[in-house]
C-alpha cells in the first residue's frame, strides 16, 4: 500500500486499526467460499461510524475500492477482497445499542452476531427470526448484505422482512438514514433495496431490527419416506391443506448418512427424511400436527416421530444444521450449491440431478428447505483425483441451469457474489441487469463499493441510460469460475 | 386542449397522439375529459395499451416528446400525493388485466398490473387462496395501483405489507426499457430487490406492467373479538399487552372517534380449535374492558373512512400516520388537541403496528392548519404523516412531509430511472 495512504488511514483508525502485513492479511483473503482468494492492500478495523465515513471519504478521493466484511461466513465470495483495494472488517462494531421490547425493535451495529440478538431478548421471550445455519458466528451486517434466510423463513420471512431501518455510509462518505423505527417512512424504500445488495451500495453502520414474540408452543415432526418423491408429495399435501409451517426441511439418503456419521442425530436410515416444524398457540399446533401426521402417512411415511421436548427438538435439528459440515465425513471435498425452484418442480428437478450425477459419476447429496423450494445440493468430489474438481464444478453449474429452466432462481440465500455472476446473465436479460445497475449508479457512481460482484459486467454510470453499450473491460473479463 | 400550454407542447402532443394511435389502435387513444383530472390537474390524452410492449413503447414516445405521463390503474387513489406539475398523458393499464398464472401448488400468482383486486381474489379463491392484503376499493383498485401507493390494511400486522408479499415485477421505464426483477419463487436473492423499490414509489420510477406475489391459504375459521375501553391510554395499554402475548392474531385495530370511548377489535384466523382457544384467552386479557358484539364488518372501518371522505370533496381530508406502537396514545391525544383547537371533527382507525388512518371534517382552512400541526407533533415523535385525500380548495400542503437525509439519494435514484421526470412529475417526496 502507498505509504501516504497508509499514513492517512492509520490516522483515522489508529495503529491497531490497520493491518498491512502479508501474514495477517491471509485471514481476510477469502470468505466461506475458499476457492477464491485475493490479497487486499490492507484491512481496516474501524470502531465507529465517523471512522468509516473518514475511510470512505479517503477512498472516494483516491478512488480506492473497498469491501466491507462481517464474520466472513458468506458462501458466494461476496466478501472476497479486491486486489487494488482495502477490506473494512466490522468485527469491532459489535454493540447492541438499544433494546425496545414494547415496540419489538433492537438497534445493533453491523458486527453483532446474529444469535446474540435472540440471546439478549430471550428473557422477555422474543427472538430474531432469520436463522441462517451459521447464526452462531455470522454477523447482522453480513446478513443485511446477503439478505440471509434460514430454515424458518418459510413462515417468518427473510432478513429484509426484519430490517426496518439502516444507517448507511455511502461510497462518498456521506451518512444517510434509510427507513426507520416506525414503518413506511416517506420516500422510496431504499432500505428494501439496500438489504441484499451484497455490499455494493455502501456500508451499513446501524441496523434497526424487528424482533418477534416466541410462540407458545413448538412441535417438530420427523418422518421417514422411501424416496424424495414421496417426501415431496407430502410437502405439497401439507401446503395444499392450507398450512404454513414454521419450517419444512428435507434430506436425501446421502445427506442422512453424512449427518448420522457426524452428529448421531438418531435419524432413521431411509430414502428421504422430512422435518416439519409447527409453532403457535398450543390448541392450533395440536390440531394441525395431527393433520400433518396423517398427510405423511398417506404418502408412505414409514416412521414418524414428534419431538415434544426442547432436547428432542434440538437433536432433530442438530443433524440438519450440521448437514453441510457433515459432508466431510463422506467426501474429502464438496461444493455447496444454492438454487431455488417452484416447489412443484421438485420431482422433475431431483430426477434430472440424479441423472446427471449417474452420467458423470459425481455424487450429489441433497438438503433442502423444501417448503420454499430452496435446494442445497452438495456436490461431492476428491480434489486429489485429476478431473474431479472440474467435473463437480460443471455439474454444480448445470444444477443452476436446471433451476432457471424450472422457473426458479440461481440463489435463495447465499447470494451471487463472485461465484454466480455468470449465471446472472442466464436468469436475467441485459435490460434487467442494466436496470438494476441504475440503482448502483445512484448510490455509487464511481463503483468503489465491492466492485466486480453480483453483475456479470459493470455499467458505466456516466453513460446515458438507454441501449446497452458493451464496455472494453467486458471482453477482457473478470476471472470467472466454472 | 389547455390554452395555456406552450405551442411546442401542443405540437408534440399532436405528434405523440398520431404515433400512439398507430401503436395501440385509434380506439385506445382518447381525449381526456373532466373525469380524467389528476389531483385537480387536467390531463389531455388517455392512452390504453393492450400489452406491456405497447405500454413501454407509448411511454418512450411520450418521454421522447417531453410529455408528462400519469400511470393509472382503477384511479381510486389517483389523488394521493402532490398534484402533478403537468399531466399530459394518462397511461391506463385497464387493458392489461389478466391473471397470467396462478401456480396454486406453489402459492404464487403472476398477474398483470391492471387486474383488479377483486378479480384476482376471485381467481385465487377457487383454490382457497388469497393475497393476504385488505386493500381499498377492491372492486376497482388494481394490482399496479396498490403497489405504487403501498396500500395496506389491518392484515398487515400478520402478513406484512406489499413489500413482503411481492416477489417479482416487470417495469416499463421512461426510456422504453422493459425490465424484470425478482422472480416467481418466494425465496430469491439474485440481484437487487426492485420490487421493494417500486412499492410505494407512486409510479415515479417506472410503470409496473406485471407482478408476482406470494399467497396465503384462506383461513378455515375466523373470529373477531371487540371491546370498548376507557380512553386512548387504556387502548394503547391493551394493544401493547396483546402484542406482547403469545396470541397469533391476524389484526388489531383501535377505532377512535372524538368524544366516544375507543373500541378495540382483534381478528383471529386459524382452525376452529385455535380460534376458540385464543378468543377465550383474549377475553381474559381484556377482562377489565367492556366486551361488545361485532363481526367481520368491523374490518371495513378503514374503507368506510376513505369512502366517506372522498364523497365529501369540500370538507374532509384523510391522512395516514405512522408512529411507534408505544406512541399510539400520544398520537390520539395530539389528534384530539389539534382538531379541538381548529374546530375540526375527526375519526381514526389505528393499527397496533403503529399505522393509522385519520379522517378530518371541517373547513378547508381549518383542516389544513390541523394537519400541519399534527404533522409537526408526529414528526417530532419520529413518525410521519402523509395526506391521501384533501378538500379541493384546501391550501397546498406537501402530501408527504420530511423525507430525511436520504432525499438527495432518492433524487439520484429518480434521475437514473427517469432523468427527464416524465413520470408523475413533482408528485412524490421532495418534489420528485
Amino acid at each position: 500500500m502507498n505509504a501516504a495512504i497508509a499514513k492517512q488511514l492509520r490516522e483515522i483508525v489508529g495503529p491497531r486499526g490497520l493491518i498491512t502485513s502479508a501474514e495477517e492479511l491471509r485471514t481476510y483473503e477469502c470468505d466461506g467460499l475458499t476457492n477464491f482468494r485475493v490479497m487486499p492492500l490492507g484491512v481496516l478495523l474501524p470502531e465507529n461510524t465517523a471512522q468509516i465515513q473518514a475511510i470512505l471519504k479517503l477512498c472516494h478521493a483516491e478512488k480506492i475500492p473497498f469491501v466491507a466484511r462481517g464474520s466472513g461466513t458468506g458462501l458466494s465470495g461476496g466478501a472476497l477482497p479486491v486486489e487494488t483495494g482495502i477490506v473494512i472488517a466490522l468485527t469491532r462494531m459489535n454493540r447492541i445499542l438499544e433494546i425496545d421490547i414494547p415496540n419489538a425493535r433492537v438497534v445493533v451495529e453491523p458486527g453483532v452476531i446474529n444469535l446474540d440478538v435472540s440471546g439478549r431478548v430471550l428473557p422477555q421471550e422474543y427472538f430474531y427470526a432469520p436463522d441462517p445455519s451459521s447464526q452462531s458466528v455470522c454477523s447482522i451486517g453480513g446478513n443485511v448484505a446477503e439478505n440471509s434466510g434460514g430454515a424458518h423463513c418459510l413462515k417468518y420471512g427473510f432478513t429484509t422482512t426484519h430490517v426496518l431501518g439502516l444507517e448507511v455510509v455511502l461510497p462518498d462518505g456521506s451518512l444517510v438514514h434509510l427507513g426507520g423505527k416506525s414503518l413506511d417512512a416517506p420516500g422510496y424504500d431504499l432500505a428494501g433495496v439496500f438489504v441484499g445488495s451484497e455490499g455494493t451500495l455502501g456500508v451499513a453502520t446501524k441496523i434497526i431490527l424487528r424482533i418477534v414474540k416466541r410462540p407458545e408452543c413448538v412441535q417438530t415432526l420427523l418422518a421417514a419416506f422411501p424416496s424424495t418423491n414421496e417426501a415431496g408429495a407430502a410437502v405439497s399435501g401439507i401446503i395444499a391443506a392450507g398450512m404454513l409451517p414454521a419450517a419444512i426441511e428435507m434430506m436425501d439418503n446421502l445427506a442422512i448418512q453424512a449427518a448420522e456419521a457426524a452428529v448421531h442425530a438418531n435419524y432413521p436410515n431411509c430414502g428421504a427424511l422430512l422435518l416439519v416444524e409447527l409453532d403457535g398457540p398450543f390448541a392450533e399446533v395440536e390440531s394441525l400436527m395431527k393433520h400433518v401426521d396423517a398427510i405423511c402417512r398417506e404418502h408412505s411415511a414409514s416412521e414418524i416421530r414428534v419431538a415434544q421436548s426442547e432436547t428432542e427438538r434440538a437433536l432433530v435439528w442438530k443433524g440438519r444444521k450440521a448437514a453441510f459440515a457433515a459432508m466431510g465425513r463422506i467426501s474429502p471435498n464438496y461444493i455447496v450449491q444454492d438454487g431455488v425452484i417452484p416447489r412443484t418442480a421438485l420431482p422433475q428437478v431431483m430426477s434430472e440431478i440424479d441423472r446427471l450425477s449417474k452420467e458423470t459419476g459425481v455424487r450429489v447429496a441433497n438438503v433442502f428447505h423444501a417448503g420454499d423450494g430452496n435446494l442445497h445440493p452438495l456436490v461431492l468430489y476428491d480434489r486429489r483425483i485429476a478431473g474431479q474438481e472440474e467435473a463437480a464444478e460443471a455439474l454444480s453449474y448445470k444444477i443452476l441451469e436446471i433451476c432457471i429452466a424450472a422457473g426458479g432462481s440461481i440463489t435463495g440465500e447465499h447470494g451471487v457474489g463472485e461465484d454466480k455472476k455468470r449465471a446472472m446473465s442466464k436468469m436475467f436479460s441485459e435490460p434487467d441487469l442494466e436496470t438494476m445497475q441504475r440503482v448502483r449508479c445512484a448510490f455509487d457512481p464511481l463503483q468503489l463499493s465491492n466492485p466486480g460482484k453480483v453483475f456479470p459486467r459493470p455499467r458505466l454510470c456516466g453513460e446515458k441510460p438507454g441501449k446497452y453499450v458493451p464496455h472494453e473491460l467486458e471482453s477482457a473479463g473478470i476471472a470467472e469460475r466454472f | 386542449m389547455d390554452a395555456s400550454a406552450p405551442a411546442d407542447t401542443v405540437r408534440s402532443i399532436a405528434a405523440f397522439e398520431t404515433a400512439a394511435r398507430s401503436t395501440v389502435g385509434a380506439e385506445n387513444v382518447q381525449a381526456a375529459t373532466r373525469e380524467d383530472q389528476v389531483a385537480g390537474v387536467q390531463a389531455k390524452l388517455v392512452v390504453a395499451p393492450g400489452d406491456e410492449q405497447q405500454l413501454a413503447h407509448v411511454l418512450k414516445l411520450a418521454n421522447d416528446a417531453a410529455l408528462a405521463v400519469i400511470p393509472r390503474g382503477g384511479g381510486t387513489k389517483l389523488a394521493w400525493g402532490n398534484p402533478p406539475q403537468r399531466a399530459d398523458v394518462i397511461l391506463s393499464t385497464a387493458r392489461l388485466n389478466a391473471v397470467i398464472e396462478h401456480a396454486h401448488s406453489d402459492l404464487t400468482v403472476t398477474v398483470e398490473a391492471g387486474c383488479t383486486l377483486k378479480q384476482l381474489a376471485e381467481t385465487l379463491a377457487k383454490q382457497n387462496q388469497r393475497l393476504a392484503l385488505d386493500g381499498l376499493w377492491s372492486s376497482r383498485a388494481t394490482v399496479g395501483g396498490i403497489l405504487s401507493t403501498n396500500d395496506s390494511g389491518a392484515l398487515r400486522l400478520r402478513f406484512g405489507s406489499l413489500r413482503d408479499l411481492v416477489i417479482g415485477v416487470t417495469l416499463a421505464l421512461a426510456d422504453g426499457t422493459l425490465a424484470k426483477s425478482g422472480g416467481k419463487v418466494v425465496k430469491n436473492v439474485a440481484g437487487y430487490d426492485l420490487p421493494k423499490l417500486i412499492t410505494g414509489a407512486l409510479g415515479t420510477l417506472g410503470v409496473i406492467t406485471q407482478a408476482t406475489f406470494r399467497l396465503h391459504p384462506i383461513p378455515k375459521e375466523s373470529r373477531t373479538v371487540s371491546c370498548v375501553v376507557h380512553d386512548a391510554r387504556d387502548a394503547q395499554r391493551f394493544a401493547l399487552a396483546i402484542q406482547d402475548s403469545k396470541l397469533a392474531h391476524s389484526a388489531l385495530q383501535i377505532r377512535f372517534v372524538e368524544s366516544m370511548q375507543p373500541q378495540i377489535d382483534v381478528l383471529f384466523e386459524a382452525t376452529e380449535a385455535g380460534c376458540a382457544a385464543q378468543a377465550e384467552r383474549l377475553k381474559q386479557l381484556l377482562a377489565r374492558a367492556r366486551s361488545i358484539e361485532s363481526g367481520p364488518a368491523t374490518w371495513n372501518a378503514r374503507q368506510i373512512l376513505y369512502s366517506e371522505a372522498t364523497e365529501n370533496c369540500e370538507g374532509s381530508a384523510i391522512a395516514k400516520v405512522s408512529v411507534l406502537p408505544t406512541q399510539i396514545a400520544e398520537t390520539c391525544e395530539a389528534l384530539a388537541m389539534v382538531t379541538g383547537v381548529n374546530h375540526v371533527h375527526f375519526e381514526a382507525v389505528l393499527y397496533a403496528i403503529g399505522i393509522g388512518i385519520i379522517c378530518l371534517v371541517g373547513s378547508p382552512d381549518d383542516i389544513s392548519t390541523a394537519l400541519k400541526n399534527l404533522r409537526g407533533r408526529i414528526e417530532t415523535l419520529g413518525g410521519s404523516l402523509a395526506i391521501a385525500h384533501r378538500p379541493d380548495s384546501m391550501p397546498q400542503i406537501d402530501a408527504w412531509g420530511n423525507a430525511g437525509d436520504a432525499l438527495p439519494l432518492m433524487r439520484a435514484v429518480k434521475k437514473q430511472f427517469d432523468p427527464k421526470s416524465t413520470l408523475n412529475p413533482r408528485r412524490f417526496v421532495g418534489g420528485i
